[in-house]
């Protein structure tokens, strides 16, 4: 684990309006380690996410992806975000192709992979995570879970250096979950190096090697799973977990 | 990795071959039988007793026979009838190429308007300049000023011909309302899509042309179908140039004989023409509608 960090952001800040989103926020994930987010809804975790994948253009600070600064504005954002596989809480997948056509429009369009080639690494994605059978189907036949898996399929497509994770299971079903964060276990046993923001503090514990605690735009608290759940220093990250374990999802 | 194939949905076949329908659904839907009749019968008496008052009132009016004469002429329809028909084939290729101009043009404003960036300020300015501009400005004086203004003009090279001048007015207003229909349909796909798009790391273009567009255009079918019928019955103002189409035909007659009978005849077969296109319109409509309830896309 001692390799350069896949990505780093540094003293990041981030403002909507007058508000500050995100404040000074220090952040490194490591090759092939999982970094989890948590904290309350609105402390920063989704925008941090977008700021890292260039959809939210950051006010101040720096980010690097494998030691090249992205946020320099002479970067070809669109390069970078061919680097970066993204996972939203609502799917976003597009509803006018199927499933198939989601997933390989990127490798098609952007990376010019042949049309036969993408299809045959899709159909190996899809194999994989179970939906072998739902490549014609379009997104609205299928259930969340199904749906949530097809994202994180054409997320992968594009063979990405980072995925990010944003709440990927807030929207689905409780009996749907468990599905998706087994495709995010197996991932990591693959090696992926992945980001994510969650509020399944089961899931963050077991898969996260790294947790940070984000507390209204502030990295609060950063540490390994343990540290982090089983022995909170700040005062805040412990009134956070302990209403967590109150509310039953610990 | 192995994973579960999960549940198909709500819903099983009905695989219960011994269900026999039990005394109260056989008693509720003879009550519904029963309703249904009652209903059609009721539509039927009231339709008969609309017209027949309808008939009275329009027959006992003190202008009658001398309306009937004008407007209702048997012998001038038939003469009217060939004459107007021949006119109408010009309609019909108007509403064609105009149709197909009007799409191109449409689109490319509403893009032009979508586009961002500095570069694309001047075009997106003309773009809101030319719908503002042609969606006020009333069809009938775009006409006269482009099937008469132009030719005035005496330019070299430039036609004369009122059809195609004729045309060309058609196509610049009708461009502006369709340029608003395709640019609402653009602005109506939620932004998660863009940025879904553009995090594969799909150009702003490519998001737009994979992805924004044809979601929007979908969407804007019955919209534009509307449109269309609407550019249907406006190409016989083409007419105003002296193009001979289904309006002028029967103006000529009505002209020689100062009778009015053409110009029924004219407006039912334009209604004629655009009732296929109405119902073609509402099916469109009705399927999307059916396919959106089936499975809302968020």
């Amino acid at each position: 684990m001692s390799d350069a960090p896949v990505l780093r952001m540094e003293s990041v800040r981030k403002t909507f309006g007058g508000s500050v989103v995100l404040r000074d926020v220090d952040l490194e994930v490591a090759p092939h380690t999982v970094t989890a987010l948590i904290g309350a809804s609105g402390s920063g975790k989704s925008t941090l996410l977008r700021c890292a994948n260039l959809l939210e253009e950051i006010d101040d600070g720096a980010i690097w992806l494998d030691g090249e600064e992205i946020t320099d504005p002479r970067v070809d954002q669109d390069a970078v975000r061919r680097r970066i596989g993204v996972v939203f809480q609502a799917y976003n997948l597009f509803p006018h192709m199927t499933v198939l056509e989601n997933i390989t429009l990127a490798p098609r369009r952007v990376h010019g992979v042949a049309r036969a080639e993408a299809e045959e690494h899709a159909r190996e994605l899809l194999e994989r995570l179970g939906l072998g059978d739902k490549a014609g189907e379009y997104p609205d036949r299928l259930s969340g879970g199904q749906q949530q898996r097809v994202a994180i399929v054409r997320a992968l497509a594009v063979r990405p250096r980072l995925l990010l994770l944003d709440e990927i299971t807030a929207a689905l079903d409780p009996e749907l979950v468990g599905e998706v964060l087994n495709v995010v276990r197996d991932l990591k046993g693959d090696g992926m190096t992945m980001m994510l923001a969650t509020h399944e503090m089961g899931f963050a514990r077991e898969v996260a090697d790294q947790v940070c605690f984000l507390d209204a735009g502030v990295v609060l608290e950063r540490g390994t799973a343990g540290q982090i759940f089983g022995d909170p220093q700040q005062e805040r990250t412990q009134r956070f977990l302990k209403r967590i374990v109150e509310a039953g999802r610990l | 990795m192995t994973l579960t194939k999960d549940e198909s949905g709500a819903g099983t076949p009905d695989a219960d071959d011994s269900y026999t329908p039990s005394q109260r659904r056989i008693e509720r839907e003879r009550v519904k039988r029963a309703r249904a009749r009652r209903a059609t019968a009721i539509a039927a008496v009231s339709t008969l007793v609309t017209a027949v008052v309808l008939y009275l009132v329009v027959v006992s009016a003190p202008g009658w026979p001398r309306t009937k004469e004008t407007f209702f002429n048997g012998q001038y329809a038939g003469e009217a009838f060939p004459k107007v028909l021949e006119g109408l084939w010009l309609n019909v290729r108007l509403l064609l190429i105009c149709g197909v101009a009007v799409l191109v043009l449409g689109m490319l404003i509403a893009i032009a308007r979508t586009l961002r960036g500095p570069v694309f300020f001047p075009l997106r300015f003309l773009a809101a300049a030319y719908t503002d501009f042609f969606r006020g400005l009333p069809l009938i004086i775009n006409l006269m000023i482009v099937v008469l203004g132009v030719p005035a003009l005496r330019l070299q090279g430039v036609t004369v011909d009122p059809v195609l001048l004729g045309g060309t007015a058609l196509t610049l207003t009708y461009s502006a309302y369709v340029a608003e229909v395709f640019r609402a349909g653009i602005e109506s796909v939620h932004p998660s899509q863009r940025a879904a798009a553009r995090s594969l790391g799909l150009s702003n273009r490519q998001a737009l042309r994979h992805v924004v567009l044809p979601q929007a255009v979908r969407r804007q079918v019955p919209p534009l179908l509307n449109d269309l019928v609407s550019l249907q019955k406006d190409t016989g103002l083409v007419s105003i140039g002296g193009a001979i189409d289904a309006v002028r035909a029967a103006d000529i007659i009505v002209g020689r004989s100062l009778n009015y009978t053409p110009y029924i005849v004219a407006g039912l077969v334009f209604v004629a023409l655009t009732i296929p296109m109405t119902r073609f319109t509402d099916w469109v409509t009705a399927r999307m509608d059916r396919q959106r309830a089936q499975g809302g896309t968020t």
